[in-house]
């Protein structure tokens, strides 16, 4: 009987820990997306199923190039994040630090910035290819895996690696018989989001793929905003929606199938010899990747119209007439609507990693679709479902953080989960039969397990909310800009003014990223000691 | 159940900023597209005036707000719409969007603008032209192109980068201008020919000018010759951040495509006394003298002079093509399609 009231108050336990993702999804998401779909699709009172749409060569071609995409850049980005990943987690060394900020840089710069940078670094013959696609998909989410992963491995006991090779397996057979199976778990973690991101890419094939590449998501933006034809853009959506949840389901199911116990351990010395080699090289070559693109932008940005020097920075506190505020204001906003949005992401993705951990899928799916609808058809959903009470919310501040906070909720979740999964269940079940609440076990418990995850989970949520564009732009105050609105609205403008300004504005939102997470990380090191 | 409360507060918090934040006769709130600008005088001029708060929120470019516009036709976002360009007229017609409202000023319309269907008042005109990097041709010791014929001539191959009409209002602008000029029958032949010619197509203006286009300041563009605006020549001038006696870059007369924006006030405003006033103000001598500087776009009075750079600088087409809106609402979905076809694929 005892064993009965125990099984019943953890489930409520964990339908309270699931109640704020499936409130925030239900009404953030899955609303608008329906207001907008039975717009698109119920004509006098009867839903039709367009299966001419569904079937149509087009959308097939179209499915397939997206899917296609999104497998090849997430193969790639798990490729080039997992050294990086290894060097980060295992090992301690002057500037890991600042290694581990800046891979997060790329992650708040514009498309259309970071495109001008590649297409000063590109040769002229991969201009609006697929490659070029390829390589801004690993440019941008390469952090994705180098956190998420690198989280992860850090918490792997390195003795089990030392045990195998005092055992005599080589390196090839240690990871691919230990290393490989330990952390397959944050590898598919790793792996569903930025496949998701890819799948539902936008700005990337738009800017560097050009009009000869369409994904689902650039051709329903055509579709409902350029045709008006909101029937087509409706099921290209569906179709989407069905596609991002099947990998969602997949993914799920893969990151279940293992976990392994985790102990908190402090990254070791870095050894000499070849790992020490291997250590240098794998930090020297990922730095220069994720350097190149924000290096000549910072050198670009020096480039004022009055000579080499910081005139274009000193610009910055002079009123323009492409913004109501003087450009600087623009730091200001974005710092508060990404803190207030890393508040909500967190508030509402740990008790959902907590719930997921526990088992719940129903919460799995609901933090992760976030990702997957179509960035178009929700922006459209938002200004009809919130255009009139009872929620009308277009026009009020509140909307900004919590349109980023939707983006930086699957993240915070997914940093967590594996973490949360491997952590000793028996502990927990040792502490209840001692009496604790629990309340008790998530505090004294899970909650100190996670606090390098979480750390990861808060700065990473921070950097997308400060680099949220695509639905920023649409709802941001023309009183109150973020740093990507304004740099969006200088690149508008012909004259080497408003270039130097966009130029300044980049370098001044890379610069805040990186002080923000390094301090973070500072904390949560002095914490430790 | 505390852990419920999260999201409640969060929510709370949220109806209430929008409580405070949200509409109250004091306010009138102008619905419109991401190129929109005001300065503060002129903010500050319609406020004092009229004793109400502009608030003005930016959806997008001018088709994404006008669909967004059409989705609440009724219930708006907000009172006033501005942008709604001669592409989209017809739309903005069929649902009903508007009220009827003349301003009084409409009396002062230069010859060529009025207000159509008793609820569009024009407000501005931009001219989409090609323009060319006069560094690049002094340079590389040829002539500029003159004319749209010109771009197929082997001599300025692989010069030109233009916009995706299915996703940027000027390369559809430019679309409709080779179809004005060569024929409903005629313009396929055209783009064949300069996709023969190497033309670089890309998604939006932002690529096109600050990435592709040699002339524009601090890109790192290689061809020379790109669709634009009539006032991009003097915007590179007032942007310059020195003085500068010459544009680095001009526009051509020939093939300019004209484009009226209109205003209107919303079925449904909440505050349509206070829409009127904006529309009226809008068509006001110091916001048609301010919308040059502000916009980079030509006024509709004529009783309002340029400024000096932009006469300077900047040109007036003085026979631009255009098509009627009807003609445009009838051909425009399947004319994009078919470029796609042409160039693209």
């Amino acid at each position: 009987m005892g064993a009965g009231v125990d099984r019943h108050r953890r489930a409520l336990t964990t339908g309270a820990l699931a109640a704020p993702a499936l409130l925030f999804t239900a009404v953030f998401v899955a609303w608008p997306l329906v207001t907008i779909l039975r717009r698109g699709l119920v004509v006098d009172g009867v839903l039709e199923l367009p299966l001419d749409v569904v079937v149509s060569r087009t959308t097939g071609s179209i499915l397939w190039f997206t899917f296609w995409q999104a497998t090849v850049s997430t193969v790639a980005t798990l490729l080039a994040g997992l050294p990086l990943a290894w060097a980060l987690s295992r090992f301690s060394f002057r500037g890991r630090a600042l290694l581990e900020a800046l891979v997060l840089v790329p992650f708040v710069l514009p498309t259309l910035v970071v495109a001008t940078a590649f297409a000063e670094l590109l040769p002229p013959t991969l201009d609006h290819t697929v490659w070029a696609i390829l390589l801004a998909h690993v440019f941008f989410n390469l952090a994705v895996v180098v956190r998420v992963v690198g989280s992860f491995w850090a918490t792997l006991d390195a003795r089990l690696w030392d045990a195998s090779a005092t055992l005599g397996a080589g390196p090839v057979r240690r990871f691919r018989t230990l290393t490989m199976p330990l952390l397959a778990p944050s590898l598919t973690a790793a792996g569903a989001i930025v496949f998701l991101f890819c799948f539902t890419s936008f700005g990337v094939i738009l800017v560097l793929g050009g009009p000869s590449f369409s994904t689902l998501e650039t051709e329903i933006y055509t579709q409902a905003v350029r045709f008006f034809d909101l029937r087509t853009a409706s099921t290209l959506a569906l179709v989407q929606l069905v596609a991002v949840s099947a990998t969602v389901l997949v993914a799920g199911r893969l990151e279940r199938r293992s976990a392994v116990r985790l102990s908190r351990r402090a990254p070791g010395r870095l050894p000499g010899g070849r790992t020490r080699i291997a250590v240098v090289m794998v930090a020297a070559c990922s730095c220069a990747f994720v350097l190149l693109p924000p290096a000549t932008l910072a050198l670009r940005s020096l480039d004022s119209p009055t000579g080499f020097g910081l005139g274009n920075f000193t610009a910055l506190a002079r009123e323009t007439p492409v913004l109501l505020v003087a450009p600087w204001h623009a730091i200001v906003n974005s710092l508060l609507y990404a803190a207030a949005a890393t508040l909500v992401a967190l508030a509402v993705g740990v008790p959902a990693a907590v719930a997921i951990a526990r088992g719940s899928r129903l919460v799995d799916a609901a933090a992760m679709i976030p990702l997957g609808a179509s960035a178009a058809m929700l922006g459209l959903g938002f200004v009809l479902a919130f255009a009139s009470p009872p929620l009308e919310l277009r026009g009020s501040r509140a909307i900004v953080p919590i349109a980023q906070a939707l983006i930086a909720i699957p993240f915070v979740v997914r940093a967590l989960v594996p973490t949360l999964r491997a952590a000793d269940g028996r502990l927990r079940e040792a502490a209840a039969v001692l009496g604790a609440t629990p309340r008790q076990v998530l505090i004294t418990i899970e909650v100190p397990l996670l606090a390098r995850s979480l750390a990861v989970a808060a700065g990473t949520a921070f950097a997308i909310a400060l680099g949220e564009f695509g639905a920023t732009v649409f709802l941001a105050r023309a009183d109150s800009p973020t740093l990507p609105v304004a740099i969006f609205r200088f690149l508008g403008r012909p004259g080497a003014e408003n270039a130097g300004a966009a130029a300044a504005l980049a370098v001044v939102l890379m610069a805040v990223v990186l002080a923000v997470v390094l301090a973070g990380e500072r904390g949560l090191d002095r914490r430790r000691v | 159940m505390n852990r419920l409360a999260l999201p409640a507060i969060v929510l709370a918090l949220a109806v209430a900023g929008c409580g405070s934040d949200g509409q109250t006769s004091t306010e009138v709130v102008l619905v419109t597209h991401d190129s929109f600008a005001i300065s503060k005088e002129v903010k500050q001029a319609f406020e004092q005036e009229s004793g109400l708060t502009l608030r003005v929120l930016q959806g997008g470019d001018a088709a994404a707000v006008v669909n967004q516009a059409l989705l609440t036709a009724g219930k708006p976002q907000g009172d006033v719409i501005f942008g709604i360009d001669d592409n989209l007229v017809s739309r903005v017609a069929e649902a009903r969007l508007l009220d009827e409202h003349t301003p009084k000023a409409a009396s002062e319309l230069a010859p060529g603008y009025a207000t159509v269907a008793g609820s569009l008042t024009p407000i501005d005109h931009g001219e989409v032209c090609l323009n060319y990097d006069r560094a690049w041709f002094r340079e590389h010791g040829l002539a500029p192109p003159k004319t749209l014929d010109d771009l197929v001539d082997p001599a300025y191959r692989g010069l030109l980068v233009v916009e995706n009409p299915a996703t940027s209002s000027p390369g559809l602008a430019f679309l409709l201008a080779t179809i004005a000029r060569y024929g409903s029958e005629g313009w396929q032949g055209y783009w064949r020919e300069l996709r023969e010619n190497d033309v670089l197509a890309v998604d939006g203006w932002e690529e096109a000018y600050t990435q592709e286009f040699s002339g524009a300041a601090g890109s790192p563009g290689r061809r020379p010759i790109v669709v634009s605006y009539a006032t991009s020549p003097a915007a590179e001038v007032i942007f310059a951040g020195k003085p500068l006696s010459k544009s680095p870059t001009a526009a051509i007369e020939d093939g300019c495509f004209r484009q009226v924006e209109y205003a209107g006030v919303l079925r449904g405003a909440p505050n349509g006394d206070g829409a009127r006033k904006l529309v009226e103000f809008m068509l006001s001598e110091r916001f048609q003298a301010a919308v040059p500087a502000s916009m980079f776009v030509y006024p509709v009075r004529r009783d309002v002079p340029l400024p000096e750079e932009f006469t300077k600088h900047a040109i007036v087409p003085e026979t631009p093509l255009s098509l009627r809106s009807d003609e445009i609402a009838a051909g425009r979905d399947g004319w994009v399609q078919e470029w796609t076809g042409i160039v693209v694929r």
